[in-house]
């Protein structure tokens, strides 16, 4: 069973109570969150392992003056709290001063906001898990081609926590997810073995891809990947599938982190304000979608957030700020000292086809390997597998690699018009026409 | 049966210290456990409870200040139960007579329809005392570590006007495990790491670079961080930095590549040592479970796994975290597939004995095969030899970071810092390489093996199914033929 809020509420306010009323703290944060998840995972028509966790967890910053500390401890008992907090003091005391170092201002955190339908109440046993599992490996096993599973696995997580601050700020709520996904092996014909996978992630069950379906595409995927060929090194057009072309968003969040700002480690350092993709680039950030798991309210400073444009008409309008690097750059914290919550492009003008059509020969990449480009020093390189098409003919392959630069693949960007949410960021099918180098044979 | 198993059982291990009594502070006894996991065990073929107090101490210093002091406690308990090859797994961080019941009833209803065959809760017992069970936090008071980090932080910007940024980190993490078999055998361990980590960015016009470097392994602290080893980690992140200041864009293809000795072995515990882990083996989804016996590469090539390595490395433990004793594995003798790394799930699915492979990250995570330090044993060429022998392609002499793909074995590294070989001589830097190929492909393609064996210098982390262990690896220099990504053609 989740704690309820009212026992979270006072783990947390006796935290804060002790920070601040007998060990001498100025300030302090405290999170409590319990989380309870249960994961099976399925193979070969049976049930391969269990897994339960239930945690209570307690995180503490606190402040001195202009010091600043923290501490995280697996709540055991009132005595090891004690000895936790009394331990967090003795640092914090010792710890440099640093002018940036206090509460984000009170304005800035959150008040009152919307239910975002964040918690499903429903639960999925075991018997249910194998259920769903059991069904995408028939659907999967109907495919000729597919020859086992190699890991399939579902889990029900649901977490529920309180935070609270010295400013008198409490507030949590309770979130679930349901997660699902198979990872496939394909062989046909005295062909090698080759794998991929589908998988899908909801905060409410009845909002999950359907069995069937996700058995079925994971099963195309590995499919199209049998018989890979090498190809020579050259220059050429790049497509990237929405599952990959969404890294796009990771390493541009990276980028325009406060703290590579601040610290000037960003290869995007002079660009605010000023165009870094082609004019028809929107990127949107929106912490408020319901029924969305990767939705935010506040973050974990308790600032509030709200939907907020990173690049408008190809400029950089945005960063992704928390209180310590927004005042550091004299800015306002925006609500995302934890990151990123649902972030995409908006969707471009042209089909997939359409984009398809007016190319004779392009790579569509459909797994990279490795990073997805260097922040700091722009160099974009990684390893990669997909299709490659010429004159309406395509065949899969594999053991290449792209090389380019961040800063053209960016400005080189044309977005199709098939975006869809499913992850924490989401993009349409990507192409990249100029400014990427394959390596291969 | 499975009733003198436990009685020849019976016997406390004698390695136990108690340095942590995990049921002074608890209404759980030490009795009363070990009889709820008897009655739970006793039923099912193997399994055990895995108990953990660890504490890591972290400071970072960024941007010529202290950005970070902290401080985390990771305690819990998890109890495993297998039957046959299904595992169940239920953990917590209370460690409480009702956690216990409630951990011992999840796990009997998930095993409820299947039988076990034979309980063995037999262990191979260790006699390895490969660290010191000091504390790595208290060796060095909070502000002798603040000290250095700044005197770190000066050191690297003294050394050129370009140096832009600084991060530097210390972190050092005690940590005390107990195992309790069914039947009553307890062992425990404790577990130090100690680990420095410099980072730097350098800037000429619009020209950024980084450069990284640690050390790091179960040690005690002076003996990593004294100053000509702080130096030596700072002097590298140095070079590496300033290096790519000036590099070119590198070339892509098919080519030669010289790999330095030492971290290198990165490629070896991606392209080949996670194939090599027996999980994969009794899946039958590793590309050479079928390839015990044969030649999988030239004679050069001799592959270790050795968890009980001395001399502090990351990767050793005096026994894994199922209690097997760890040990010196020969993965690939001359050339030959001849064993895999096993955990005790693995090891009997396969017919085989355990390793002393079965790791896990935390009391959260149940155990599974994982590398421990992984190196290739040396040839006799020397590096001078193998560039000379390239008429084009590139000496590698800083790898990043890799990854693999089980099934087919392709794998892909970052290539942090390289040079160009033409025509046996060593030319201009490159930058913004990745190298890839297939693990079957490469032990095969490695042509020359070097005669300057080194491990790395303490700073490996691994991830598999979602778990992080510490790892040591290593490598003589290597020539091998692969395809290496640029972005020129």
């Amino acid at each position: 069973m989740l704690k309820n809020k009212k026992f979270l509420e006072e783990q947390a306010s006796y935290c804060v109570d002790r920070l601040i009323n007998k060990l001498g703290a100025t300030d302090c944060e405290v999170v409590v969150a319990n989380a309870v998840s249960e994961t099976i995972e399925f193979r070969n028509k049976k049930i391969e392992s269990s897994d339960r966790s239930d945690t209570l967890a307690i995180g503490v910053t606190s402040y001195i003056g202009k010091r600043k500390s923290s501490t995280s401890l697996s709540y055991i008992d009132k005595k090891n709290t004690d000895m936790m907090l009394e331990k967090v003091i003795e640092v914090t005391k010792i710890t440099p001063e640093d002018q940036f170092n206090e509460l984000p201002d009170k304005e800035l955190l959150i008040k009152d906001y919307d239910d975002l339908l964040l918690f499903d109440e429903s639960e999925i046993n075991n018997q249910e898990k194998i259920k769903y599992l059991k069904e995408v490996e028939e659907e999967a096993l109907s495919n000729d081609g597919i020859i086992k599973t190699n890991s399939s696995s579902f889990s029900q997580s649901k977490t529920n926590f309180i935070f609270q601050n010295s400013l008198g700020l409490s507030t949590g709520y309770k979130n679930s997810s349901f997660s699902y996904y198979t990872d496939l092996l394909a062989k046909k014909n005295g062909s090698g073995t080759e794998r991929d996978y589908e998988y899908d992630s909801k905060a409410f069950i009845n909002e999950l891809m359907k069995p069937n379906e996700l058995g079925k595409i994971a099963a195309e995927r590995a499919i199209r990947k049998l018989n890979p060929k090498k190809i020579k090194t050259q220059s050429i057009p790049i497509m990237f599938e929405p599952r990959i072309a969404n890294s796009l968003l990771s390493t541009l969040s990276s980028a325009i982190s406060g703290s590579s700002f601040a610290r000037g480690t960003s290869f995007l350092k002079e660009k605010l304000n000023k165009k870094i993709f082609s004019n028809d680039i929107d990127i949107i950030d929106d912490p408020r979608i319901k029924k969305s798991m990767y939705s935010k309210p506040f973050d974990d400073e308790g600032v509030s957030s709200e939907k907020i444009y990173l690049v408008k008409d190809g400029v950089l309008k945005n960063l992704k700020l928390g209180s310590y690097y927004s005042k550091m750059l004299n800015m306002k914290s925006n609500g995302r000292s934890s990151g990123l919550t649902n972030t995409y492009f908006t969707n471009g003008k042209k089909s997939c086809e359409e984009l398809k059509k007016s190319l004779s020969k392009y790579i569509l990449v459909t797994e990279t390997m490795g990073g997805f480009g260097n922040t700091t020093t722009g160099e974009f390189s990684c390893g990669a597998a997909g299709v490659y098409y010429e004159n309406g003919d395509s065949y899969s392959i594999n053991n290449f690699t792209l090389g380019g630069k961040l800063e053209d693949m960016f400005m080189n960007l044309v977005l199709a018009d098939d975006l869809k949410f499913k992850y924490s960021k989401n993009s349409p099918t990507a192409l990249i026409q100029e400014g990427l180098i394959v390596g291969g044979q | 049966m499975q009733k003198s198993a436990i009685e020849l059982n019976n016997i406390k291990s004698k390695y136990i210290k108690y340095m942590s009594d995990f049921f002074k502070n608890s209404d759980l006894t030490r009795n009363q456990a070990e009889t709820i996991i008897n009655d739970t065990l006793i039923t099912k073929d193997d399994g055990e409870l895995y108990l953990q107090d660890s504490v890591v101490e972290s400071i970072t210093l960024d941007d010529g200040k202290i950005k970070n002091t902290s401080y985390a406690k990771k305690y819990g308990m998890g109890l495993r139960g297998v039957v046959d090859d299904v595992v169940a797994y239920s953990h917590t961080n209370s460690v409480s007579k009702q956690s216990l019941l409630d951990a011992s009833e999840n796990i009997n209803s998930t095993l409820k329809n299947f039988k076990s065959k034979h309980h063995d809760n037999s262990i191979r017992r260790s006699n390895e005392n490969l660290y010191t069970n000091h504390n790595p936090i208290n060796a060095k008071s909070l502000k002798e570590k603040i000290q250095l980090l700044h005197q770190v932080d000066q050191y690297l910007r003294s050394k050129s006007p370009l140096v832009k940024q600084v991060t530097a980190s210390i972190t050092a993490e005690k940590k005390f495990i107990e195992i309790v078999k069914s039947g009553g055998a307890t062992f425990s361990d404790s577990q130090p790491t100690t680990s420095f980590r410099a980072s730097i960015m350098m800037k000429n016009g619009s020209k950024n670079t980084q450069g990284s470097y640690a050390n790091g392994g179960r040690f005690l602290f002076d003996e990593y961080i004294n100053e000509s080893n702080w130096k030596k980690v700072c002097d590298e992140a140095f070079r590496q930095a300033e290096n790519n200041l000036d590099a070119r864009k590198a070339p892509a293809g098919q080519m030669d590549v010289v790999l330095n000795n030492g971290w290198s072995g990165v490629l070896l515990h991606e392209a080949v040592g996670h194939t090599l882990e027996g999980d994969f083996l009794y899946k039958k989804s590793t590309l050479f479970h079928d390839k015990i016996g044969e030649q999988i590469a030239n004679d050069q090539i001799t592959v270790i796994d050795q968890g009980n390595y001395n001399g502090g490395r990351r990767g050793s433990l005096n026994f894994d975290d199922e209690a097997e004793k760890t040990q010196r594995n020969i993965l690939i003798d001359k050339g030959k597939l001849v064993g895999f790394m096993h955990d005790r799930l693995s090891a009997r699915l396969t017919s085989n004995k355990p390793t002393g492979n079965g790791r896990r990250q935390s009391y959260q995570h149940a155990p599974m095969p994982r590398m421990t330090n992984t190196f290739m044993m040396n040839g006799k060429y020397s590096r001078e030899e193998m560039i000379k022998s390239v008429k084009k392609g590139i000496y590698v002499d800083a790898l990043g970071g890799g990854s693999v793909d089980i099934v087919s074995g392709q794998f892909n590294f970052t290539v942090s810092n390289a040079r160009l070989i033409e025509n046996g001589e060593l030319k201009e830097n490159v930058e913004g390489a990745t190298l890839i190929g297939s693990g079957s492909d490469v032990i095969k393609n490695i042509s020359m093996v070097g005669n300057d064996l080194e491990l790395d210098n303490g700073f490996g982390m691994c991830g598999k199914s979602g778990q992080t262990v510490q790892v040591g690896l290593g490598i003589p220099s290597c020539k091998v033929a692969m395809t290496v990504g640029g972005s020129k053609v």
